[in-house]
């Protein structure tokens, strides 16, 4: 993922502070007009929104892999595969985040990753765990880091309704 | 709120969610941008990916669990955060987000966070370190 422009807003943090039941008013200065506005701890994961390519997101024009007329929109209906599966078979192992300074509603950043370390683990019933590490880096306008992102995926060899 | 008066050992609890709604779940695939169906959208979860269900984005709970640090450290309090998701989070889910001082040290105060469901499972475990507000 490459970022080139993740625009920090208040509104956005107001609708990200709603969904993670975040009460606190500092969040919703976009309806009072205060400043700073601060953004969540796990805020920069919303920096997916800014990238075009972004695989987890239906595109205008292009087949989703989610249901509509049949369970997968991309996987000529029933069940049983094709892309979606694999696409929607990795799953979110770890996550973390290394604060060099605030991050606040104003500032621009962008955002370069990187891939890290490749393992592999056997699962508990069988059937390979692939881990892979993905660092992002966050910089303000300026040049300046200002959050440092490290995510573990995992994709599984098999299917979970195959290995039970 | 974290203070000078904080011991490690010292346990801090906060219940971050009560029976998770599917509608949350969308909220945060909104917010955040992840739209990955596995989190709502019951026929594909099921019938393409074989889960029992829908169930909620990792992030969601690390992000839930962020509010006890914000919490104890402030909002701009935070130098490190970093957890495992080890269990899966469902809707109806309850969860509990318990944060334990490890180490004080120049300044930086170490905590240990763990999140429980209704069952007493980890959902989520990890570390986050803060300095001491004031």
């Amino acid at each position: 993922m490459a970022v080139e422009r993740f625009p920090i807003e208040a509104g956005h943090i107001m609708m990200f502070a709603r969904a993670i039941g975040e009460d606190d008013p500092a969040y919703y200065a976009a309806m009072s007009g205060d400043q700073p506005v601060p953004a969540p701890p796990t805020f920069v994961q919303a920096s997916a929104q800014y990238d075009p390519d972004y695989i987890l997101r239906p595109k205008i024009g292009q087949k989703w892999f989610g249901s509509g007329r049949t369970e997968s929109g991309t996987a000529g209906g029933g069940s049983g595969g094709g892309e979606g599966k694999a696409i929607g078979s990795g799953l979110h192992a770890e996550q973390h985040f290394t604060y060099h300074q605030p991050l606040r509603a104003g500032m621009v950043l962008t955002a370069t990753t990187r891939d890290g370390d490749r393992w592999e683990k056997e699962g508990r019933r069988g059937g390979k765990l692939m881990f892979g590490e993905t660092i992002t880096d966050y910089h303000d306008a300026n040049g300046e880091l200002v959050i440092t992102a490290r995510s573990v995926g995992v994709r599984t060899e098999r299917a979970v309704e195959q290995e039970g | 709120m974290l203070d000078a008066s904080t011991k490690v050992g010292d346990v801090h609890e906060l219940a971050i969610v009560d029976d998770l709604t599917r509608t949350q779940i969308v909220q945060y695939a909104g917010a955040s941008g992840d739209y990955n169906p596995l989190h709502s959208d019951e026929p594909f979860a099921k019938g393409v990916a074989g889960y029992p269900g829908v169930f909620a984005h990792g992030m969601l709970t690390m992000a839930m669990t962020g509010r006890l640090l914000v919490d104890l450290a402030g909002p701009e309090g935070l130098l490190s955060y970093g957890v495992r998701f080890k269990s899966q989070v469902w809707p109806g889910d309850t969860l509990t987000a318990t944060a334990t001082v490890t180490e004080i040290a120049d300044g930086v105060l170490d905590l240990s966070v763990v999140t429980t469901n209704q069952r007493g499972e980890e959902v989520l475990a990890g570390t986050a370190s803060v300095r001491i507000p004031g």
